[in-house]
């Protein structure tokens, strides 16, 4: 293997991380007057790795970069395609909400660019130690963004949360490394999975439920969700929609391949943990959104309950189920980045915040167009027809039936009407109730874009994207099957 | 077929809808009322070009614009009259919520034509997935119309709704999904044609049974009507009560009954039993309410159990009676929600007690009141006696005694609306302000004038919508005849007499014969 092939394959990575350095370097010595030029760089920087990212895939290339420590094939080029979109529509919203506080520096995009570059880094990963040092990247980066908003208290203690946590669970996926590599002599997935295939002793399997828990962790996946709501509402908005996005892809897409991969041999070892996480998810993540009144935690329940429903996905492991994983998780990023933006725009007269629902009730009367944006936002994850959001819940559903889960997906599905009950309190508080305050004040016209993007998306007009969606999906999920 | 007609008559109510968004009330009010009404124009030209006892699937379009499922699209003769059912009640439900409706009216009109396009979609949908989605999706606007303009309580009604019936249809997709993946297509006429394992339709039966009992509704799953009907405006009840109810039923005729014959026999005995306790419990509830909206709600559910009766019985009396009911129905629950909605816009109470002797200040609206009270009872001539009669003379055949209990709520049914009428509309006026009220006005007029005479038409003259349904309610007797029940009352079928049973047989015929001929 050359290195100008190696090279190559981690273009993106490449670019992110050497206009990551150029750009830090600029920050430190021009301060916060560049902030906005460096944050449109970053954009740019962004956008190019997108493009050379989805000319890989065009090529159809499945390359092994640095003798089998990174892959990118269909599958990586999928998630990280996603994960750049996410990582671009933070980076456009966050500029406004900082600066109406003072507090924007140009630290922000940079940060954002290197956690751009780990999560790249996790979803390629085909190498236990690649995959930990893309995740350390990418959390790290992840903790600063959280307390970003250094004077406000809450802001820092979701840092600190989210840094003691996430620690342990990197610690958790460390354990399981270090002992899968104990049994299986190799940190390389196809390593692992030939020396599983011949050898699958109890210690590998505490070595795999580790590492899973480990994940389920990064991707608060229920029990190891606690973080999730503290640290989604004390950090800045638009770090929040990023943590329910980009890295949340990442995560998953690991997650996947992870299982598929080098456990890909063991599949009944996992197969009962992701069942009982996804079930669990969904359960707790509706239940628990019952009774909160900010706006933040209870999208942070919802983002607990919607992985849920990626991992129903992962649950029927075929080549269906992850297809519907990877449909889920572009759906439900623009769902998501779509509300988080709407709550960003939810800012009064004052710049205070609306977090509450108090705050929004009738919003339909003082800002009808957000109102509506945010109906269908809310009917969307609700997975309500017509609304795409449906289609996402679809598939996974659809993939768990043709894997004879029956009883998951009826179990699954029913419990998504409790999380409906909450999605429709928001249209309760907006349509149904009187406006108590004068409702928000005008939006930046970056957040209407990314809004009215984020929403023509999950329209009903998605539905003509699903042809297009479900080959893309399949092809990667194919890559998925074929790497092994 | 060259002109799309159905997509078109989903495209007139949906860009209407979106017009209506950014309109002003009065422009929304016109536009919403253009938008049914050319619906309506195209609903009868549709009728006029069915070809009666030709092709079973008619109009048929097919697009596959999507992944996973198909835009396809056609009718056959039960579709038809259900679609007809729903343009013709929605120009009336327009012109219901004319004056009664004055916040956010664009909004309003947005909803309820979006509600008609999702009504004809249902009906008009050949494809298993395509057909959830528009199933579905009719909660929203739902929602919101009882939600935003509904009663005092409206919002405990709203969530009861939507919650209600969500849960009952997310079970049927899961079903969906299997049978698609077992019979490896999404089209519904090929699937209703597909023999699915005995053991799966059991299970798959059950699935369905949940959504459309709910949406039906059935005892004891029927608790959301009452409260949604009462809190809903007038116009919102009407489309609730007069097309909405039809889709538990039109989902038991196009999925339960011909996709799983043999659970459907198998359960059978489930829907009579509980068919048999909603008519009689529903109906004695009905009898001792206070609130007009309330008991209507009450009837609709002791009718619907009359429906389920009708289709289960497996024959063609029974399904044929099931789907005129059905049709009777809508039409006369409709305008019974509309003759309460005329006096709710008077005296904003729907308290039976605050009014009283209405024929003597609005004897207008008596008649008509009266006339849809009739046709609730199921007097002949007037729509429901023949749906009731051919779905009771259908049971009857499989069962005495459930046609015993189900005829007993005729009987409830003739008393507690005749109860109502008494109350309202005779007797001597207690209320200074119920008695100053005047009598309907033209715009009532044209809304339950069109009503009246359909009821009478379909009273009169049922052929007219039996016809288109009869080849297609045929074939489903032919599908499920492998698997009907045991008659306890088997038609007897005799050789009939030579002559009618006065006749007098003459004692000199020829002799008289030829002497007429002779004069």
């Amino acid at each position: 293997m050359s290195y100008s092939t190696s090279l190559y394959l981690t273009g993106p990575e490449i670019a992110l991380s050497l206009s990551g350095l150029v750009l830090l370097l600029v920050t430190a010595w021009t301060g916060e007057k560049a902030a906005r030029a460096i944050t449109i760089a970053a954009v740019a920087a962004l956008f190019g790795a997108l493009f050379f990212n989805v000319s890989l895939f065009d090529q159809g290339a499945a390359g092994i970069a640095f003798g089998g420590l990174f892959l990118a094939d269909g599958f990586a080029v999928f998630a990280k395609s996603l994960v750049y979109i996410a990582t671009i529509a933070c980076l456009i919203v966050a500029p406004r909400y900082f600066d109406a506080r003072g507090q924007y520096r140009g630290e922000y995009p940079v940060l954002m660019l290197f956690n751009a570059v780990g999560m790249g880094m996790m979803v390629s990963a085909t190498d236990l130690m690649t995959l930990y040092i893309g995740l350390e990247m990418s959390s790290l980066s992840s903790y600063v963004l959280a307390s970003f908003a250094r004077t406000n208290e809450k802001s820092s203690e979701a840092g600190l949360k989210y840094f003691v946590l996430g620690g342990l669970a990197s610690g958790i996926i460390l354990y399981g490394v270090s002992l899968v590599y104990g049994f299986s002599g190799t940190t390389n997935y196809e390593g692992i999975r030939a020396a599983f295939a011949l050898d699958f002793s109890t210690g590998a399997m505490f070595g795999v439920v580790f590492v899973l828990a480990g994940l389920a962790f990064k991707i608060a996946a229920v029990p190891f969700h606690m973080w999730t709501p503290d640290v989604y509402e004390g950090a800045p908005t638009p770090v929040t929609a990023f943590f329910a996005s980009a890295p949340k892809v990442a995560a998953v897409a690991m997650l996947v391949r992870m299982a598929t991969g080098p456990f890909g041999g063991q599949i009944e070892a996992w197969q009962q943990i992701v069942i009982f996480a996804a079930l669990a998810s969904i359960v707790v993540g509706a239940l628990g959104a019952i009774g909160q009144s900010n706006l933040k935690r209870l999208l942070a329940y919802s983002s607990i309950n919607n992985v849920g429903f990626t991992l129903i996905g992962l649950a029927a492991a075929t080549p269906e189920g992850m297809s519907g994983v990877l449909v889920y998780l572009s759906i439900y990023v623009f769902m998501t980045i779509g509300s988080f933006t709407a709550l960003l725009m939810l800012r009064d007269k004052d710049g205070n915040a609306l977090t509450s629902f108090d705050d929004i009730s009738g919003l339909s009367t003082t800002s009808p167009a957000l109102a509506w944006c945010l109906l269908s936002l809310m009917f969307s994850l609700a997975g309500i027809p017509p609304l795409f959001g449906f289609w996402g819940k679809f598939v996974v559903f659809q993939a768990a039936v043709q894997a004879d889960m029956i009883a998951l997906a009826a179990i699954g599905i029913a419990a998504s009407v409790i999380g409906a009950f909450y999605y429709i309190k928001f249209v309760k508080v907006m349509f149904f109730d009187d406006p108590k305050g004068s409702g928000p004040a005008a939006a930046p016209i970056s957040h209407w874009i990314v809004l009215g993007v984020s929403v023509l998306i999950i329209s009903p007009l998605g539905y003509l994207l699903t042809p297009w969606l479900g080959d893309v999906a399949d092809m990667a999920a194919r890559a998925l099957f074929i790497a092994v | 077929m060259e002109f799309p007609i159905l997509s078109i008559m989903l495209a007139v109510p949906l860009v209407a809808a979106i017009a209506c968004l950014f309109l002003n009330a009065s422009a929304a009010r016109i536009v919403a009322l253009v938008a049914t009404l050319v619906d309506l124009a195209l609903g009868i030209l549709l009728w006029l070009n069915y070809d009666i006892g030709g092709a079973q699937w008619q109009f048929t379009e097919r697009a596959g614009l999507f992944a996973g499922f198909q835009y396809a699209l056609g009718i056959d003769g039960i579709a038809l009259m259900l679609i007809m059912l729903s343009v013709f009640l929605m120009p009336i439900c327009i012109l219901a919520s004319w004056t009664s409706i004055t916040k956010r009216v664009g909004e309003y009109m947005a909803a309820f034509l979006l509600m008609e396009m999702l009504m004809i979609g249902v009906f008009a949908a050949q494809d298993i997935f395509l057909f959830y989605i528009f199933f579905e999706a009719g909660l929203i606007p739902m929602y919101l119309i009882i939600g935003v303009w509904g009663g005092d309580n409206r919002i405990y009604a709203s969530y009861k709704f939507f919650l209600y019936t969500l849960l009952g249809s997310v079970l049927m997709l899961i079903a969906m999904l299997w049978m698609v993946n077992d019979a490896g297509t999404t089209e519904i006429p090929a699937l209703m044609q597909y023999d699915f394992p005995a053991d799966a339709q059991f299970w798959l039966w059950l699935a369905f049974f949940a959504s459309f009992a709910v949406k039906m509704p059935m005892w004891p799953v029927h608790t959301w009507l009452p409260d949604a009907h009462v809190q809903a405006p007038t116009a919102g009840s009407v489309i609730l009560a007069g097309v909405l109810l039809k889709l538990g039923g039109y989902g038991f005729i196009r999925f339960s009954l011909p996709m799983f014959p043999d659970a459907s026999a198998d359960l059978a005995w489930l829907v009579f039993a509980l068919s048999m306790v909603a008519v009689v419990y529903t109906s004695l509830v009905a009898l001792v309410q206070s609130d007009m909206k309330k008991l209507i709600a009450y009837s609709s559910v002791a009718h619907m159990a009359i429906v389920t009766v009708g289709l289960f019985a497996f024959n063609v009396q029974g399904l044929e009676g099931a789907m005129m009911v059905m049709l009777g129905h809508g039409l006369v629950s409709g305008a019974l929600f509309l003759c309460v909605g005329v006096i709710y816009d008077r005296l904003h109470t729907r308290e039976i007690a605050r009014y009283g002797g209405l024929s003597i200040n609005m004897p207008k609206y008596a008649l008509f009141f009266l006339l849809f009270t009739m046709a609730s009872v199921g007097l002949p001539g007037t729509s429901n006696f023949v749906g009731e009669f051919l779905a009771l003379a259908g049971i009857y055949e499989v069962s005495t005694f459930v046609t015993l209990v189900c005829t007993t709520g005729i009987i409830l049914g003739a008393a507690y609306m005749l109860y109502l009428y008494r109350r309202v509309a005779f007797g001597e006026q207690k209320n200074a302000d119920a008695a100053a009220m005047t009598d309907l006005n033209a715009r009532e007029w044209a809304m339950l004038a069109p009503i009246a005479a359909a009821v009478l038409w379909m009273g009169i003259y049922p052929e007219s919508f039996l016809a288109p349904m009869r080849q297609d309610i045929a074939a489903l007797e032919t599908r499920l005849a492998g698997v009907a029940p045991r008659y306890d009352s088997p038609l007897n079928q005799g050789t009939p007499r030579e002559h009618a049973a006065n006749y007098v047989a003459p004692i000199h015929a020829e002799e008289g014969h030829e002497g007429e001929g002779a004069h």
